[in-house]
């Protein structure tokens, strides 16, 4: 088993034909995911490397195919419109890759996707990629393996180095999710824990987060009431100076609040195993488990 | 991107908020022209992005014009917090009868923006929030219906008794939630709202800072960036398309992705370091991005080792690679440089820094250790 994607997710690439959109889409055919469709307002009628149908929206893509997911691809001034045009059209998961969407458009997007039942991944994320079943986003496909960690990550390179440290040492992947670096996201920590927590194949799971924000610290009270399984987390910005943004716009330290140790004596008080350094997750996790 | 307080009063006052008179000056000439103008006492106010400024002598303030310019004159060109002070605000002197705060931040538990306001205003609203937190009043916005009268009203209560404030209050709050918008902000306060004996509601300070993912679409706000005060590198690089934010080390580092960045720092901490810099190179890099980066990094006079932590996803190592060879021919690097890449055309990236000379490594521990080592022999 997997969370969120596996072989049944039927994806609608939003933007297929752009330059990021059209490389990835390959990416993602040539790993095995199921790409039925692609949207780009006016070029509908063309097929995306002689086979996927582009449709010039949403609605007529998900009726023509039957997708159930899509990934949004489309520069960040049409992003926030283009996941609730995927919500208006019925998919049921929506992944967005762009980076920098207003946070203002997500607080109006974020209640009308929830009252709406339809799961948002990001904005600013890697995706998601449930190794030997589906990939969904830009995750590298030939550095993870399948097996039975559970991965959570609000960073994107960051998780690529963890999970390719898994990899190499024998711990393939059930899912893989990269929850996003903006304030306001779709799909957080918890939303992620209680997917692998219910999910049978997943034996452990591994929680990458960074400073900013108290998300990480309602995580680690989440894992010590609700989650059995072993957990083991980084924070990636112990040495970030106080106020300053690092690249992610989450990632900003105000005053003492949001800062690596506080969120890592969460973790600690939670029970989570804490790694010092990305290569100890190895180690972490063959002592737990 | 923080406005300057000169700049967060326009916004107000475009969106109806009574602000004091008063105008913007860069000379000790303008200065008393304008405190000529208002004709009562003023003070003048450095504009500089960082807090204290009283305490540091960047607020003053002046029975007459000519007392003004004097003051004008001391604190033009004056370094706050390492910032030096080009602009003054000249405004009246306000008789204050009460102070209060009023603000709106985008709050990441909810997932709204949230308006808060306080009768204890004029001070720092973090210091209030730590010593008297019953004194903050919050209410979630539904960005769906904005701040509706009665909310407004609900809030205005806790301020003022006198109904004629309370209403000029609710007023006030509804049309700072248009500037927010407007404004695109992250935050916006008015620190203090005053009354004055006469009974107006004023407001008499402003901050705003805007989500910057917003300034692609509002060009207006986009040219209000102060670069001046801001670091030269830090804004060469957001040029580039890079995120550079300099400490006080003496590894220079360069990575793809502000999580790895982030790790890499501290892995350099945990090797018994000092990072000299934050930089990310972003997802989809190009040879061009890598030679900027390298420059930067290398006009730091205290950087002694350069490291490159690259996980190729988008990015592609070979990309980088070129980049580094470029830049290596172009300015001179000064200090060795340690390469650590992986992932997305890696064998390609290795044979070009190979017969370029460089050594390319794949394990980030090992990488990491070797840049700490190379910068503690050459200090």
């Amino acid at each position: 088993m997997s969370i969120f994607i596996d072989t049944n997710t039927k994806l609608v690439v939003q933007g297929i034909t752009g330059r990021d959109g059209s490389f990835h889409t390959k990416q993602m055919m040539s790993y095995g995911t199921r790409v039925v469709a692609g949207v780009t307002p006016g070029k509908g009628g063309q097929r995306f490397e002689g086979t996927v149908p582009v449709f010039n929206t949403m609605a007529e893509a998900v009726a023509e195919t039957g997708a159930n997911a899509s990934v949004v691809y489309v520069p960040s001034r049409f992003s926030a419109d283009a996941v609730l045009e995927a919500a208006d059209a019925g998919i049921d998961l929506v992944v967005c890759i762009t980076e920098g969407v207003p946070v203002l458009e997500m607080t109006r997007a974020l209640p009308y996707l929830r009252e709406r039942g339809v799961r948002l991944i990001g904005p600013n994320c890697p995706g998601v990629i449930s190794p030997g079943k589906s990939k969904v986003g830009i995750i590298p496909g030939q550095i993870c393996r399948e097996g039975s960690i559970g991965v959570v990550s609000r960073s994107g390179t960051l998780t690529y180095e963890i999970i390719h440290q898994l990899s190499q040492h024998g711990h393939g992947q059930t899912t893989c999710v990269g929850i996003g670096g903006d304030p306001l996201i779709g799909t957080n920590f918890i939303d992620c824990l209680e997917a692998f927590e219910a999910d049978a194949e997943t034996e452990a799971i591994v929680m990458i987060g960074e400073i900013g924000g108290t998300d990480e610290q309602q995580a680690a009270e989440y894992v010590q009431q609700q989650v059995s399984k072993p957990v083991v987390g980084f924070i990636a910005g112990q040495t970030a100076p106080p106020g300053r943004r690092m690249g992610h716009a989450g990632a900003i330290i105000s005053g003492s609040s949001g800062t690596a140790e506080e969120k890592m004596a969460a973790f600690e008080r939670a029970g989570i195993a804490v790694m010092k350094r990305p290569a100890e997750v190895v180690d972490l996790l063959q002592v737990r488990r | 991107m923080n406005l300057h307080e000169y700049q967060a009063r326009a916004l107000l006052k475009a969106a109806g908020i009574p602000v004091p008179d008063g105008d913007v000056a860069t000379t000790a000439d303008e200065a008393e022209t304008i405190a000529k103008r208002i004709g009562t006492g003023v003070v003048v106010k450095a504009q500089v992005h960082t807090g204290g400024r009283g305490k540091a002598g960047g607020v003053k303030l002046a029975k007459d014009a000519a007392e003004a310019r004097h003051h004008a004159e001391a604190i033009l060109g004056m370094a706050i917090k390492g910032l030096t002070v080009e602009k003054v605000l000249v405004v009246p002197a306000s008789d204050i009868a009460t102070e209060s705060y009023v603000g709106i931040i985008v709050d990441r538990a909810s997932q709204q923006p949230v308006m808060m306001v306080s009768p204890a205003g004029g001070v720092d609203i973090e210091e209030v929030a730590a010593q008297t937190p019953e004194k903050i009043f919050k209410l979630p916005i539904d960005p769906r219906f904005g701040l509706l009268p009665h909310q407004a009203m609900g809030l205005a209560f806790q301020l003022y008794d006198d109904l004629t404030q309370v209403r000029r209050a609710a007023v006030i709050m509804r049309q700072l939630y248009v500037a927010f918008l407007q404004a695109g902000a992250s935050l916006i306060e008015i620190n203090p709202l005053i009354t004055t004996p006469d009974g107006e509601v004023i407001a008499l300070d402003a901050k705003v800072v805007v989500d910057d993912n917003e300034l692609e679409r509002r060009p207006n706000l986009a040219q209000l960036r102060d670069t001046a005060s801001e670091d030269p590198a830090e804004v060469e690089a957001r040029d580039a398309g890079l995120s550079y934010i300099k400490l006080d080390g003496d590894v220079g580092c360069c990575v793809n992705g502000a999580g790895l960045a982030m790790a890499t720092m501290d892995l350099v901490k945990y090797y018994g370091g000092e990072p000299a810099n934050f930089l990310d190179i972003g997802g989809s890099s190009s040879p061009e991005k890598v030679v900027t980066a390298l420059s930067i990094i290398t006009r730091d006079s205290r950087v002694k080792s350069i490291l490159f932590n690259i996980f190729g996803g988008i990015t592609r190592c070979d990309d980088v690679a070129n980049g580094i060879v470029t830049a290596a021919q172009q300015v001179s690097l000064g200090c060795p440089v340690v390469i650590r890449l992986t992932g997305t055309n890696e064998d390609i990236a290795v044979d070009i820094l190979q017969q370029a000379g460089f050594e390319a490594l794949t394990d980030m521990d090992e990488a990491v250790q070797q840049a700490v080592q190379l910068a503690r022999e050459a200090a």
